[in-house]
């Protein structure tokens, strides 16, 4: 099978690299997680305000690949606003879908601009790196203060 | 332009260059893997400091054993026990006159490098520490090489101390000097590290260490795919290598260890064939090395790292070093060269491998787009963390090289990163 870079590296997903949303360290978070990919040294901090059951605000600093650091960016921007409960769906949502085979058209449900990293199916050693923002994001919903590891 | 018409430019350019790239061509024959493809494109596998790729010859004497001669060892009278039982210590007289160790017992088979240290770190070490003593290691250890001295100096109240490098890779041998003192119970030192590339100065940091009496181990992993290693003239106590880095099977490798050492150690496991008689009350140890090698060993692997040795001292090796010298150079060249590249360490003598990170990429994602072009590099920290933080980069991108590896593979790297910067342009 070969693989395309371009479903990998999308416009979006290079755009969210350069020029990262919500990368910043919100004075009112109220939950942290941190998440880290130990085999390729992706690091993220995660940073939540949440207020009566509401993802008021969400932002993250850290160093990774484009994926991760992209992932992390809209990610943040999709979860804005969104109840505890929505952000939850959502990254069950977006984990089905990565880590759906990429054989298949990928289901995108309600993941809107997020469906941009179906494209990682094809590349598995990066579905971790497309996860670690979500995977992060749970910890800091689930208010867990350990390190989360996709490894 | 084509990738193939690229590479057979840049073949004929590198066989202008350089004189020996034919005979490398024949032997890139014996690897039946170079063959493949990966993404469509004739595989560039620049990945050897992880694992080499192996030679027919070595495929063939573990399918030959596995056919043949399959039985367990030291265990049975009957035929073929005893063919296996030789294979397996022919194997082990291979390794010694491989390494140059004055007799075959002092050759310990064990999974490979990271059992080997371990062992010594359990059998060798833990005995003799008391608290306030030292065991020394280096700013670029591989973490097989920390972790079990982490573990052994916690348990007995000893400190383990780090010789310190300058940003070109390179040891600080006078720091060394100094760091050696009535503490000092081992040094345990790469011989070539797996992300710098760099070839320490072992023979005087083993003499400097030897006359004040401190035994020295050295972690040969990336070492004895690239040079001839002579532990009698090294005059090293312990020497740990991988059957898998050299050619040879996964899952096997070898400790040498001086004899008068290996006897004074206790064993490393309790089990079948290290035993002379065991009753409830007691047990007599088997004489070495089977003191050191309980339970069913991994005989086809030792077989097949006995072909690997039986393939390597078979060919000119001096001539391969050079050709090998020539391909590393190039790369630190080309790479040089390359817009937004910055080499991570330029070590005073460089073998085997070449680390990088790119401005516009994570080398992450520089090793994905890569292999889309069928080049296999490693990414990441190469089990070195603290050459990592040291260097301040979260990872790395390392490409690494054999005898079989050609200037036309570094020019498929480099092109290869060519299509990173237009990817992130
Ligand atoms: C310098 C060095 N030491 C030790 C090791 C560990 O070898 P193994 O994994 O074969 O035990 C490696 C392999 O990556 C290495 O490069």
């Amino acid at each position: 099978m070969t693989t395309d870079l371009s479903d990998l590296y999308q416009q979006l997903i290079v755009d969210h690299n350069r020029n990262p949303r919500n990368f910043r360290v919100p004075p009112d978070a109220n939950r942290t997680a941190e998440g880290d990919n130990p085999l390729c040294g992706d690091r993220i901090t995660l940073y939540l305000h949440v207020e009566d059951g509401r993802v008021l605000d969400a932002a993250f600093q850290g160093s990774g690949c484009a994926i991760s650091r992209a992932s992390a960016s809209m990610m943040t921007q999709a979860v804005q606003g969104k109840t505890e409960e929505e952000a939850g769906r959502l990254f069950k949502a977006f984990h089905t879908m990565v880590t759906s085979p990429a054989t298949a058209p990928p289901d995108t449900g309600d993941l809107g601009k997020l469906a941009a990293f179906a494209g990682v199916r094809a590349f598995p050693a990066r579905v971790k790196c497309a996860n670690l923002p979500w995977h992060t994001l749970h910890a800091a919903l689930a208010a867990k203060t350990e390190r989360v590891s996709t490894e | 332009m084509t990738t193939a018409s690229r590479s057979t430019v840049s073949r004929a350019e590198a066989t202008g260059r350089a004189g020996h790239v034919a005979d490398v061509e024949s032997l890139r024959a014996d690897f039946p893997i170079l063959e493949r493809t990966i993404n469509g494109q004739p595989l560039v596998y620049l990945d050897n400091a992880a694992t080499t790729q192996k030679p027919r010859p070595v495929i063939e004497a573990v399918r030959w054993y596995y056919e043949e001669t399959n039985a367990n060892v030291h265990r049975a009278v009957h035929t073929l026990s005893q063919q296996a039982t030789a294979a397996y210590e022919g194997a082990r007289a291979k390794v010694q006159r491989f390494l140059n160790a004055a007799e075959s017992r002092e050759i310990i088979y064990v999974r490979g490098t990271t059992e080997a240290i371990n062992l010594v770190a359990h059998s060798f070490a833990r005995p003799r520490l008391r608290p306030g003593d030292e065991v020394l290691i280096s700013a670029m250890e591989h973490h097989s090489n920390i972790v079990p001295w982490q573990i052994v100096t916690a348990e007995r109240g000893a400190t383990l101390r780090v010789i310190p490098m300058d940003r070109s890779g390179d040891l600080l041998l006078d720091r060394y000097v100094d760091l050696l003192t009535d503490r000092t119970r081992l040094v345990s030192l790469v011989h070539v590290s797996n992300s710098l590339g760099t070839v320490n100065p072992v023979a005087e940091m083993i003499r400097q260490a030897k006359a004040r009496g401190i035994p020295v181990l050295l972690d040969g992993a990336q070492a004895v795919a690239h040079h001839r290693v002579d532990v009698q003239s090294l005059g090293c106590d312990f020497y740990a290598c991988s059957s898998h880095k050299m050619f040879g099977p996964t899952g096997i490798g070898a400790l040498y260890g001086r004899a008068e050492l290996l006897e004074e150690m206790p064993p490393f496991q309790g089990g079948g064939d290290m035993i002379r008689s065991v009753t409830f009350e007691q047990t007599t140890y088997a004489v070495l090395p089977h003191k050191f090698e309980a339970g069913t060993p991994h005989i086809a692997g030792a077989v097949g790292l006995g072909a690997a040795i039986d393939y390597l001292m078979a060919l000119d090796r001096d001539s391969l070093e050079r050709h090998e010298a020539d391909v590393v150079d190039y790369a630190v060249e080309r790479l040089r060269a390359e817009p937004g590249v910055r080499l991570i360490g330029c070590p005073t003598r460089r073998t085997g491998a070449v680390s990088f990170v790119m401005d516009c990429a994570h080398a992450h994602d520089v090793g994905t787009i890569v292999d889309q072009a069928g080049v296999a590099i490693r990414t990441g920290h190469h089990c070195t963390q603290p050459v990592m933080d040291f260097f301040g980069v979260p990872a790395t991108a390392r490409a690494s090289f054999a005898f079989y590896n050609t200037r036309s593979d570094v020019d498929a790297l480099v092109s290869a990163l060519a299509r990173v910067r237009k990817v992130f342009a």
